[in-house]
């Protein structure tokens, strides 16, 4: 995999790896930017990974762009022979699919989508073969799903799922996006779910809402006092669908500050998952229901 | 010492020059739009260049204070008075307890910078005072401010430093020329549209905020056509979502370019053509809403030149206030 590296004007240079997404492109890009950090290189003032990319934002009154170019050239060649191995957190995401909330903001966009006359997740359902959707839910919950990218707006985890290509479940954005989506809506575009961390505009199909904070900028919430972005990349994420009793007392839950997610720590290896992708997630799950 | 807010303008914000390092996690730079008018704001009240002002974009907010304060206001043209009298913009000016600071309706530009003298001082977050709103992070309550509202502000600044004239000034021009160097996902549009894309002469469009620029009224882009990579989406200018630049120019659907500004999302999943250089990023904060803009091409050492070029401008202006 050879890394194409474009500049961003005077300040930035972007990275892909790939133009497509695969757990291979993002293990490179964060080995990448883990050597970028660890590598202390002047001038460099912010590092981000993405997907199957990553962008170094950098002060060229420190650095020539030239010079920090080559510097980043110069690690390629030690990062894609890395091992790819992470010690990591296994995250389970409560989720009510269908819920009240999102239907009736999808309604609302209806013109904006490619199929007016069904809702988001019954397109979905329908444009992957699936039969009903409590089969889609089944298949969307039924896999750990990996942290591949956090970013748009804060905390949003971009999810890749961990499962082989064929059964990746792949879902067109909306036509024009809309502007509005409500907050811990779960969503999903091309090859990734999302949970949107705040309200406001969005692209991406929308299949639930979860009752669980994942940004809090006051940092009061028991599990975001000493981070406000619950999300890093390389989480793993299980989604575990809930029905409107189990969601109205996860809120209040949240409301009166008490609510415990369920996180566990974990490690994953590319190459073992690749190996065995359903003795990997057994384990996973074994590890998240403490057995 | 305190200023409250008697009405609010149509979206006044507390910036600073920003909160680097956040980026990774989606939490963006923010800070003022126009950098240059809000260093200078500063200046002129004596504060240290990157102190808390407050951000004004197309009306000004009403304001009382309840002592007496060295004021400035600088960046597009919104007269400002006080008690009902004119006073002049980019030039420091005095205000006593019970003092009322309004302004006149928009002239030219787009976002004016009102500094203190001490500063506005609401809580530090994340290393900056800047409001973020989408993400309801720093400045005043995490939003923008309301009828009601009282800002502190910090101690000290001095008599003030006199005025800063027009020459020494930057705003856009007519149309506004915002140079910019491509690169990122440039090889997915054709040569032709590509040309097309420098040729044509854009006018911002109504969705212009803190985040994002759009313009509109030019050539739609013609896409270099390929088997669309698994992940990133059928639109020919869909991408596997990735980190945007700021500065960047994403072509949804191949129509309308948006420039990202301060409160940019930091990643999604459309095609960039490239940055506009961070020399010019001030002037789009000064444009309104159907201003005429074109996009230059520049090369690096053009936008490395043109950085100089905006950093002796700012020396020019310390060195004319006695800095």
């Amino acid at each position: 995999m050879s890394i194409r590296f474009s500049f961003g004007g005077d300040e930035h240079i972007f990275a892909e790896v790939s133009e497509s997404m695969s757990l291979e492109a993002f293990f490179t890009s964060l080995s990448m930017t883990n050597a970028v950090k660890a590598a202390g290189i002047r001038g460099v003032t912010e590092i981000c990974p993405a997907n199957a990319s990553f962008q170094i934002k950098f002060d060229p009154d420190r650095i020539r762009p030239a010079d920090l170019l080559k510097e980043l050239q110069s690690m390629e060649g030690a990062a894609s022979k890395s091992d790819a191995t992470l010690k990591t957190r296994i995250i389970e995401i409560p989720v009510f699919y269908q819920d009240p909330w999102t239907h009736e903001t999808l309604m609302r966009f209806r013109e904006r989508h490619q199929d007016p006359s069904s809702t988001d997740i019954e397109y979905a359902a329908s444009v992957n073969g699936y039969g009903s959707v409590e089969d889609f839910i089944a298949a969307h919950s039924g896999s750990p799903w990996f942290v591949s990218m956090v970013g748009f707006v804060a905390g949003l985890p971009f999810l890749y799922q961990m499962v082989e290509r064929k059964r990746q479940i792949e879902v067109p954005k909306y036509l024009r996006p809309r502007t509005d989506t409500p907050k811990l809506t779960v969503g999903y575009g091309g090859c990734f779910s999302c949970i949107y961390s705040v309200r406001g505009a969005g692209g991406y199909q929308m299949f639930g809402i979860t009752p669980m904070p994942i940004y809090d900028p006051n940092q009061k919430i028991s599990y975001l006092t000493e981070e406000m972005c619950l999300f890093r990349p390389g989480d793993i994420v299980k989604w575990k669908p809930i029905g409107r009793d189990a969601y109205d007392a996860a809120v209040e839950a949240v409301e009166e500050n008490r609510f415990e997610p369920v996180i566990r720590d974990c490690s994953f290896s590319l190459a073992d998952f690749n190996r065995d992708i359903d003795g990997t997630n057994a384990k996973l799950m074994e590890v998240l229901h403490g057995r | 010492m305190a200023v409250k807010v008697i009405s609010p303008g149509l979206s006044t914000t507390v910036q600073d020059l920003g909160r680097p390092g956040y980026y990774h996690l989606g939490i963006p730079i923010s800070g003022g739009m126009d950098r240059f008018a809000l260093r200078v704001a500063n200046m002129l009240v004596g504060n240290d260049e990157g102190a808390a002002v407050l951000e004004a974009v197309f009306m000004g907010p009403e304001l009382e204070f309840t002592a007496p304060a060295t004021v400035a206001v600088t960046g597009g043209d919104l007269p400002p008075k006080v008690n009902g009298e004119d006073r002049d913009s980019w030039s420091a000016f005095q205000v006593k307890a019970g003092d009322r600071l309004s302004f006149g309706f928009l002239k030219g530009g787009a976002r004016a910078y009102i500094a203190v003298s001490g500063g506005i001082d609401v809580p530090v977050k994340l290393g900056s005072r800047s409001t973020y709103t989408l993400g309801a992070l720093g400045g005043h309550e995490g939003r923008a401010l309301k009828a009601g509202d009282e800002l502190a502000v910090g101690g000290g600044g001095g008599p003030g430093k006199g005025a800063v004239p027009a020459n020494l000034r930057r705003m856009p021009g007519n149309p506004a020329e915002l140079r910019m160097l491509p690169g990122l996902y440039w090889h997915r549009i054709t040569s032709a549209a590509g040309k097309q894309f420098f040729a044509d002469t854009w006018k911002v469009a109504p969705e212009a905020d803190r985040i994002g620029y759009r313009f509109k009224g030019g050539t739609a882009l013609d896409f270099v056509p390929r088997e669309q990579p698994f992940g990133a989406g059928s639109n020919p200018s869909n991408i596997v979502d990735a980190c945007y630049p700021y500065g960047s120019i994403q072509v949804p659907g191949g129509t309308e370019p948006i420039v990202l500004h301060r409160d940019a999302v930091s990643g999604g999943g459309y095609m960039m053509l490239g940055c506009v250089i961070a020399a010019d990023m001030d002037l789009i904060g000064q444009l309104q809403p159907h201003a005429p803009a074109r996009f230059v091409e520049v090369t690096m050492d053009q936008s490395l030149a043109a950085r100089a070029d905006r950093q002796a401008a700012l020396q020019r202006v310390r060195d004319h206030l006695g800095l």
